[in-house]
C-alpha cells in the first residue's frame, strides 16, 4: 500500500497535492465540484492587513502555453478570513494554508499573530506578489529585506511553521533562499509567477491594464523545476513546488528536483478538478516505480 | 455535484459570416444546476467551454436556450467567432463532444413580464431566453451593425409581442443605435416590470441612463475577460458604485444598473 502523506515543514499533509494561492479562493466554489478533504492542503487567497480592491480590469491575458494574470491581491482582509471564511475551510479534513502580504513588516507581524491565534496550519509569507506597488515583490528580490519580513513573520506565527514563498524574479533564487533559512523560515515555497507582458497588436495597447503582470502556467513549469532544484541544494529547508504543474508527471519532476509537496493553480481553470488528477497521476507514477512511499521521490534526481 | 460534463454538438448552424448557433446536449446538467442554485437554469448566465487542448482558458458562452428535463436536457448557444478558442468550436462538427462546464453565473431576475428586452450585436442571444422565461409577453429592440449582421430574428418574432430593430448603418429598421428606440417606446409604454440589456458597454450605460428616466429598473448583462468562471480567481472585475469590485462571472453577468459604476 504506497503511502501519500508527507511532511511539509512539521504538518502532515495526507498527501503531496495542495491547490496554489490565489487559484482556489477561499474554497467555497470548488468546494461544489467536490470533497475539499481530497486535498493534501489548500493555500488560501493572499490576504492583507485591510481589505484591497484590487488593480482594474482587464487582469488576465492567455499567452503560449500560460496565463498572465494582474489581480493586484484583491481580497477582504484578514480580520474577514478569520471570521467567515476560516470557519468554512475548517469543516474539511485538510491543511488551511494561510497566505500574506503586506506593506510593512509590523504588517506582516500583526497577520502572523491574528493567523497564529486563530489557529491556521501554516503561513505562506508571500513576498513575490508582482502586482501591487507596495512591498511584495520588493521584499522578495532583496535578501535583507526577505530576512526582515521572514524574522518579524516568525516572531509573531506562535507555534505556526512560516513558509516564504518566493519570487522568480531574480538573478540568483539561492541567495535569497539562504537570507530566508538563516532568518528562521520553516519552509519555502516557489515559485510565484514571472513578470511578463501582452500587447495587442492592432489597438497597440498591453492587454492587462497594468501593462504587466504574472506568467503561470505550463509555459513556467521548467523554470519552476530548475528553481526548485537550485533552491533545494542551497538549503536544508522542507520546499512546496509550484509552476505550471497541470499533470502527475509534472508534480513528479518538482519532487524529484527537492520539493515535498506540490501545488496545482493555473490548471485549475481548464479543469476544477485538476489536482485530484495530478494526484491520481503521481500515486501511479510512484507505485510503477516501486516506491513504498510518495515522499521517496523528493529530491530523488541524480544530475550529470 | 459536479457540473462539468462532454456534450455532443447536436445542431450547428452559420447564422451570419461570423456568428454561429450550436445546440449541445447537456445530459443532466440541468439538474445540477438546480441543486446547486437551489433553481433552474436561468436566462443571462453562461457555460465555460474548452475550446481545444492549446488553450489554457476556457470560453465563457451565454446560454441562448435551453430545452428538455433534468435528465436530458440540451442547450442552444450562439455565439461570434472572435478568435482562436471560438473558431475552433464552430469548427466541432454535429457528433462531436466538447467539454462544457455550467451553467454558471447570475442571470436575469424576473417575474412573469412584461419586459423590454434589448439587446445589441452578439449580446442579442441571451435575451431570447429572456423571451421565453417572460412567457411571450414581452417587447424586443435589437441592435445590429447591418442587415447581414442580424440575427434570431424570427425566434425573436415568435416569442415576442413586438420587435423593433436598429442599424448601425441603417440597411435594417430604425437608423441609429437602440437607446433611441428604448426612450421612445417608454414615452409610448409604461407597463414594462423592467428593461434587461445585454451587449456592448457603451450600448449598457446608454440603454440604463434611459431606463433610469423614466423610472424602470434596468438589469445588464456585463463582459470582462474571464478565468476560472466560478468566482475563485477574481480576474473578471467589474467595480461597483459603492466603491466595490464584484465579479462578472459569479456575482453577474446580470447586474442591477444602478449597482454599476459606468464611469469606471
Amino acid at each position: 500500500m504506497l503511502d501519500l502523506s508527507v511532511n511539509l515543514a512539521g504538518v502532515t499533509l495526507k498527501n503531496p497535492v495542495v491547490v496554489a494561492s490565489g487559484t482556489f479562493g477561499f474554497g467555497r466554489e470548488y468546494s461544489r465540484f467536490y470533497d475539499l478533504g481530497e486535498l493534501g492542503g489548500i493555500c488560501a487567497k493572499g490576504l492583507t492587513l485591510r481589505p484591497r480592491a484590487g488593480n482594474p480590469a482587464p487582469r488576465i491575458a492567455e499567452t503560449p502555453m500560460g496565463i498572465l494574470n494582474s489581480v493586484g491581491l484583491e481580497n477582504p482582509g484578514v480580520d474577514a478570513f478569520l471570521e467567515l471564511e476560516l470557519p468554512f475551510l475548517r469543516q474539511f479534513d485538510t491543511k488551511v494554508i494561510a497566505n500574506i502580504s503586506g506593506n510593512t513588516p509590523e504588517e506582516y507581524g500583526v497577520m502572523c499573530e491574528k493567523l497564529s491565534a486563530a489557529g491556521v496550519d501554516l503561513i505562506e509569507v508571500n513576498i513575490s506578489c508582482p502586482n501591487v506597488k507596495a512591498g511584495g515583490l520588493a521584499y522578495g528580490t532583496r535578501p535583507e529585506l526577505a530576512a526582515e519580513v521572514t524574522q518579524v513573520a516568525k516572531k509573531h506565527a506562535g507555534g505556526v511553521p512560516v513558509m516564504v514563498k518566493l519570487s522568480p524574479n531574480v538573478t540568483d533564487i539561492c541567495e535569497i533562499a539562504r537570507a530566508v533559512e538563516g532568518a528562521g523560515a520553516d519552509a519555502l515555497s516557489l515559485i510565484n509567477t514571472i513578470r511578463g507582458m501582452r500587447i495587442d497588436i492592432n489597438t497597440r495597447r498591453p492587454v492587462l491594464k497594468m501593462n504587466t503582470g504574472g506568467l503561470s502556467g505550463p509555459a513556467v513549469l521548467p523554470v519552476a523545476v530548475r528553481m526548485v532544484w537550485e533552491a533545494a541544494q542551497a538549503v536544508s529547508l522542507p520546499i512546496l513546488g509550484m509552476g505550471g504543474v497541470s499533470k502527475g508527471e509534472d508534480a513528479a519532476q518538482l519532487m524529484l528536483a527537492g520539493a515535498s509537496a506540490v501545488a496545482v493553480g493555473t490548471a485549475l481553470f481548464a479543469d476544477p478538478f485538476a489536482p485530484l488528477r495530478v494526484r491520481d497521476e503521481l500515486t501511479e507514477i510512484a507505485a510503477r516505480q516501486g516506491l513504498s512511499a510518495v515522499s521517496e521521490l523528493t529530491g530523488g534526481v541524480t544530475p550529470w | 455535484m459536479k457540473v462539468e460534463r462532454k456534450c455532443k454538438v447536436i445542431a450547428k448552424e452559420q447564422l451570419t459570416q461570423d456568428a454561429v448557433s450550436m445546440t449541445l446536449n447537456v445530459g443532466d446538467m440541468l439538474y445540477y444546476a438546480r441543486t446547486i442554485n437551489g433553481q433552474s437554469i436561468y436566462p443571462g448566465q453562461f457555460v465555460h467551454i474548452k475550446c481545444g487542448d492549446g488553450l489554457l482558458l476556457r470560453r465563457p458562452i451565454s446560454i441562448c436556450s435551453w430545452e428538455g428535463n433534468a435528465a436530458e436536457g440540451s442547450l442552444r448557444i450562439v455565439f461570434e467567432v472572435k478568435g482562436e478558442g471560438t473558431r475552433w468550436l464552430a469548427r466541432r462538427p454535429v457528433g462531436h463532444t466538447v467539454d462544457v462546464l455550467g451553467p454558471l453565473g447570475t442571470g436575469f431576475q424576473t417575474t412573469p413580464g412584461p419586459y423590454l428586452l434589448v439587446g445589441g450585436g452578439i449580446g442579442v442571444p441571451p435575451l431570447y431566453g429572456c423571451a421565453c422565461y417572460t412567457g411571450c409577453s414581452s417587447t424586443a429592440i435589437l441592435g445590429f451593425r447591418s442587415k447581414d449582421r442580424a440575427i434570431l430574428l424570427d425566434e425573436f418574432d415568435r416569442e415576442c409581442i413586438d420587435v423593433h430593430i436598429a442599424t448601425d448603418d441603417g440597411s435594417m429598421g430604425y437608423h441609429g443605435f437602440v437607446d433611441a428606440l428604448v426612450r421612445q417606446e417608454l414615452e409610448k409604454e409604461h407597463h414594462y416590470q423592467g428593461v434587461l440589456a445585454c451587449g456592448p458597454k457603451p450600448m449598457l450605460r446608454s440603454v440604463a441612463k434611459v431606463a433610469a428616466q423614466f423610472g424602470v429598473p434596468c438589469q445588464v448583462s456585463m463582459e470582462e475577460r474571464m478565468g476560472c468562471g466560478v468566482g475563485a480567481c477574481l480576474v473578471c472585475a467589474t467595480p461597483m458604485k459603492d466603491g466595490s469590485m464584484k465579479h462578472v462571472c459569479k456575482d453577474g453577468p446580470v447586474f442591477h444598473a444602478e449597482e454599476v459604476d459606468w464611469d469606471a
